[in-house]
């Protein structure tokens, strides 16, 4: 007749409280008792059992470490996704000159070479809604020479050569579902690349927990972290191009894009130097994180573009060490 | 017998094709012309009628007669008509000669509907459409998921300052920011020659710069009183300076989860000393038990 209390395998005590070290043969399973209770006990048992021996392990390690002192190897550095992450072929050397001669003729030589100064196109999909339409202020505030422009329902196509006629560099289209902004599609306009971003967590001012001002006029710094690959590259260099080559640095504001497992965080912020090594910033302007998922050669056509990259899921969401930026 | 249908299928027992609502019955059969279930709209309940129906962007006339009533498969008469309006309006009117004029007149006007229908629908497949695409929920929870752990991998505000604080260092804000240390800590490094080994000595907070400000004093913590501490900390802080600097080009824009490997032996406020007391009294005296 089972009580709750079974006794102990390898240990000749009594119900429990159970004794100090229990010994489980090494052919214990705790899946061959069928009586649940027992089961679960013996489970229980065994679990605390682990972790004592878990807790020694580590005891005994401290200890090893701290009497060799001086020549106790370093500490394991612990695995991270970052530290895991599948070495991508495209990785960008500094020194590499055939991306360096690439860069030199690509689309955005000119501006690297400040021959033009860009001046951005703001619009967005169909009939935006108030949440859009604040947001593409915003954004124009944080962009310096931009403007926005409604919709009224053209054809991007047709949009496309009024803009170059009138020496727009870039269009900024924001795309819209129900109420939210979900979608970016930027493109580099006398022909150049467009890239085509997913957008979520968008934040605008007001939602901002920050007791700053409006960003200013000054041309902002702009910062871009961890763009590593080639078409990290080509992304984080369309990103610059969007702002004047010169910043102001009274202005101390700064535009981050920051690209972490293929999600490219924008910030804008105000900085001040309190001191030599410390540094205190301010966020204003509107955040929102970006996802690429497609980079086409020319401008926007989406039936007859060359695609120079695009996300697949099946291939490329399979692999949660892999990323592509 | 059409009175007969009407009177059982449409007035009181039960048809298949009709629907009621509050205000209105309809009909559902596809061969009826108005779409409401009355006596003379009523395709069972009428021997002889007429109605447009259109396929695939051409519009047929089906007519019926009383004399093709016992074969079904005979029943309706169809006729393509012109796509020219105009020829079409005469055509339904030739074939429909002699018919009751309600049949004609509903006849023309459910024309006149589907090919202003037709029309636009050609002039909204030139425009732009508007994709819609599904959202598949677990790939959104999927997408969620990961930015918002790769959002807290990214530390934002750890990494937007470590590169502000570099392009300082770098000199790309030029005169703007005058920290007098700044040139004064570069000359000396110049002069020092292996401070890198030195990596185990005892490491300074940043108090020891400034404590040399002493002029403009911000809300500072350091208390040091002893100036012959100075020389020590200020060549503690230059370590520590070149040990950032190195420790962030190796670091190269992949920074690991949370922890900087800059933990180093413990760090302290002042340069630590021991004290030891002597005990001049007695410790109390114990009563023995005898």
């Amino acid at each position: 007749p089972g009580t709750a209390a079974a006794p102990p395998k390898g240990d000749g005590a009594g119900p429990p409280p159970a004794p100090q070290r229990v010994l489980f043969p090494p052919t214990f399973s705790v899946s061959e008792f069928e009586n649940k209770q027992r089961r679960h006990f013996m489970f229980v048992r065994w679990k605390q059992q682990q972790r004592k021996e878990k807790l020694a392990a580590r005891k005994k390690r401290k200890k090893e470490r701290e009497a060799l002192g001086d020549k106790a190897p370093p500490k394991a550095v612990p695995k991270t996704i970052e530290n895991q992450r599948v070495y991508d072929e495209t990785t960008v050397d500094p020194n590499d000159e055939e991306v360096a001669f690439d860069e030199a003729t690509d689309e955005f030589a000119p501006y690297f070479n400040r021959q033009t100064v860009p001046k951005i196109l703001i619009t967005t999909s169909d009939r935006p809604r108030g949440r859009t339409v604040r947001f593409c202020e915003q954004l124009s505030t944080v962009i310096p020479n931009s403007h926005v422009y409604y919709r009224r329902g053209l054809a991007l196509k047709r949009i496309i050569p009024q803009c170059i006629a009138r020496d727009f560099t870039d269009l900024i289209v924001i795309n819209e579902d129900r109420k939210i902004p979900n979608g970016l599609v930027l493109s580099h306009l006398p022909d150049g690349p467009t890239a085509h971003f997913r957008m979520s967590s968008v934040r605008l001012r007001k939602e901002i927990k920050r007791k700053g001002k409006e960003p200013t006029e000054h041309v902002p710094e702009v910062i871009l972290n961890n763009f590593t690959t080639r078409l990290g590259h080509s992304v984080g260099r369309m990103f610059a191009s969007l702002f004047p080559h010169d910043p102001q640095f009274i202005g101390r504001q700064v535009a981050t894009f920051h690209n972490q497992r293929d999600y490219i965080f924008f910030r804008f912020h105000r900085y001040i130097f309190k001191s030599e090594k410390k540094v205190g910033i301010q966020e204003l302007g509107p955040r929102f994180t970006l996802k690429l998922r497609s980079l086409q050669k020319g401008t926007f056509d989406s039936k007859f573009g060359e695609y120079e990259w695009i996300h697949k899921r099946r291939e490329m969401d399979m692999n949660r060490r892999k990323f592509h930026l | 017998s059409s009175q007969v249908v009407w009177d059982t299928l449409g007035n009181r027992q039960f048809c298949s094709y009709k629907i009621t609502t509050k205000t209105q019955n309809f009909c559902r059969n596809e061969y009826n012309l108005t779409g409401l279930c009355n006596r003379s709209s009523c395709p069972l309940a009428n021997s002889q009628y007429a109605t447009i129906r259109e396929e695939k962007g051409r519009c047929y006339l089906y007519m019926k007669t009383i004399e093709r009533a016992p074969f079904p498969r005979r029943l309706w008469e169809r006729v393509l008509l012109n796509k020219n309006y105009e020829k079409a309006l005469e055509q339904i009117d030739e074939n429909l000669i002699y018919w009751p004029r309600f049949i004609r007149h509903k006849c023309k006007q459910r024309f006149t509907k589907i090919t202003q229908y037709l029309i636009r629908i050609r002039k909204l497949t030139l425009k732009r459409q508007r994709k819609i695409v599904p959202l598949r929920r677990k790939i959104e929870r999927r997408e969620k998921r990961r930015e918002e752990k790769a959002l807290i991998a990214a530390q934002l505000d750890n990494a937007i300052e470590k590169e502000l604080l570099e392009r300082l260092k770098q000199d790309t804000y030029g005169d703007i920011y005058n920290f007098p240390i700044h040139a004064f800590d570069k000359a000396l490094q110049q002069q020092e020659v292996d401070s890198e080994s030195e990596s185990d000595a005892e490491k300074e907070e940043d108090d020891g710069e400034d404590a040399d400000k002493r002029e403009f004093v911000e809300a500072d913590d350091s208390d040091l009183s002893d100036f012959e501490d100075m020389d020590k900390l200020e060549t503690s802080s230059e370590e520590e300076q070149e040990e950032e600097e190195e420790v962030e080009k190796k670091a190269s824009h992949s920074k690991s989860k949370g922890k900087t490997p800059l933990k180093g032996p413990a760090r302290r406020k002042r340069p630590y000393i021991e004290i030891e007391y002597e005990k001049e009294t007695e410790p109390a005296t114990k009563t023995k038990a005898t």
